[in-house]
């Protein structure tokens, strides 16, 4: 089994999510779906992601029905403590009041981070354990079965996480500055003149570097995490492939990958709220 | 890049938790730091307050102390001089009475020296009677004599 795999056949089976898709014949895995185009589902992305999140909401919800305002125990601290601080930089950071803004960073900044955590597991763990049971259990060949278990590693995940902060963006500027002043915002700015006619010609101009401006949010917010996560997820496998040398280098890596990981949830949250602060400010 | 439906379900996904983050977890969270962040406040601003008394109630003990100090200084004052006083009273009460009792006692001297003045004046008389009498070897007759006797004894 092991002659047959070669290193690039070894990293491009770590770096394939596990698919699900509708065929005529109904439901189809994997290969079968290599040419279903959209209407495809990372079902390992799904599963672990979503699991998180349900992990995260289950640890902060068990808090939040034992918070007590006398003293608390240390678990009550620890999660207070998270509270606190994604409070305090949202409080910092974000002008004007919102119930939705602390609640939104605390979940992108905790479910982002238990997501890139799962890049610490050592990589061939779960993908081998995935192989051996569907092999074992269903009959697969153990090279057709993937797994991918960082979530943010997968371009639909932070493409998600983006648009849904970008719509949240378009909410608030529309809410606070109406839509006439959220257009207003798009058109006369950078260039403004008080001649009429020079409005006109520089008004598409303006729209234009706006609207790069305002995509480019987004963009960036979800290729950051997902290029950070995909490089680092990439050398853990390099660094699997090198025989014994892996265990320093390993360790050298995920220690450094620990700043990586808690850094890009904290920068995604932090962005986050910032991008949303500035929709919600009406002075440009 | 492979965008497929996975973002959909990851923006459903997103979606939910963050509601259920801003409906079920923050608020009951958050109010309980609040609340406990009051009851600290509270319970500083309440043992400002009871030191600030504790300042107050031992500036008052200390004062209280003074006044009773010198209140008892003062009793003590008084009680010297009325204690002189007593002595000075008693003094002369008793040098009064030393008075009264000296002048009794001369009064009863004097009435005693008299008695026995008088009882030696008889005495003498009958001796010199008895005397006489020796002397004449015969009886005189004290009636008739009587005014010489008188006589001699007046010159006891």
């Amino acid at each position: 089994m092991a002659e047959e795999v070669t290193l690039s056949g070894h990293i491009q089976h770590h770096l394939t999510n596990a698919k699900m898709c509708t065929t005529d014949s109904g439901l189809a895995f994997n290969k079968a779906c290599s040419d279903s185009g959209f209407w495809t589902w990372h079902i390992d992305t799904l599963a672990w992601s979503i699991g998180l999140g349900i992990l995260f909401l289950w640890i902060f919800r068990r808090a939040a029905n034992k918070a007590t305002t006398g003293v608390p125990d240390k678990f009550q601290c620890f999660i207070e403590m998270v509270i606190d601080f994604v409070g305090d930089n949202v409080s910092k950071t974000f002008q004007g009041k919102s119930a939705l803004i602390a609640p939104l960073a605390l979940t992108i900044f905790v479910w982002v981070f238990l997501m890139n955590l799962m890049d610490l597991i050592p990589v061939d763990f779960l993908p081998a354990l995935a192989g051996f049971v569907g092999e074992t259990a269903f009959g697969m060949d153990s090279h057709d079965v993937y797994m991918k278990i960082v979530p943010t590693t997968d371009i639909n995940l932070t493409a998600a996480l983006a648009v849904g902060v970008f719509l949240l963006m378009i909410a608030y500027s529309i809410r606070i500055k109406g839509v006439g002043g959220f257009i207003k915002e798009l058109t006369l700015h950078p260039f403004s003149t008080n001649n009429k006619l020079a409005m006109v010609f520089l008004i598409p101009c303006n729209l234009l570097l706006e609207t790069i401006a305002l995509v480019a949010k987004p963009f960036s917010l979800a290729l950051r995490l997902f290029g950070n996560l995909y490089a680092g997820e990439l050398i853990f496998i390099l660094i699997g492939a090198v025989g014994l040398m892996q265990l320093p280098l390993h360790f050298v890596w995920a220690v450094f990958h620990i700043l990586v990981i808690v850094l890009q949830a904290f920068v995604f949250m932090m962005l986050t709220i910032v991008y949303l602060s500035m929709a919600s400010s009406d002075n440009h | 890049m492979n965008l497929n439906a996975t973002l959909i379900g990851e923006l459903i996904a997103f979606i939910v938790f963050v509601w259920f983050c801003m409906k079920y977890v923050w608020p009951p969270l958050n109010n309980a730091i609040e609340a406990r962040q009051k009851i600290i406040i509270d319970g500083l601003a309440a043992s400002d307050r009871a030191e600030k008394d504790l300042e107050l109630a031992q500036e008052k003990a200390t004062a209280q102390l003074k006044e009773a100090k010198a209140q008892a200084a003062e009793i003590i004052e008084v009680a010297k001089k009325r204690e002189t006083q007593i002595v000075e009273e008693a003094a002369v009460k008793a040098e009064a009475e030393k008075l009264k009792i000296l002048a009794a006692g001369h009064t009863e001297i004097e009435t005693e020296r008299n008695r026995v003045k008088e009882e030696l004046r008889k005495q003498v008389a009958i001796l010199a009677v008895a005397g006489a009498e020796k002397i004449l070897e015969r009886s005189i007759d004290a009636a008739a004599h009587s005014d010489i006797l008188d006589k001699f004894v007046a010159e006891l």
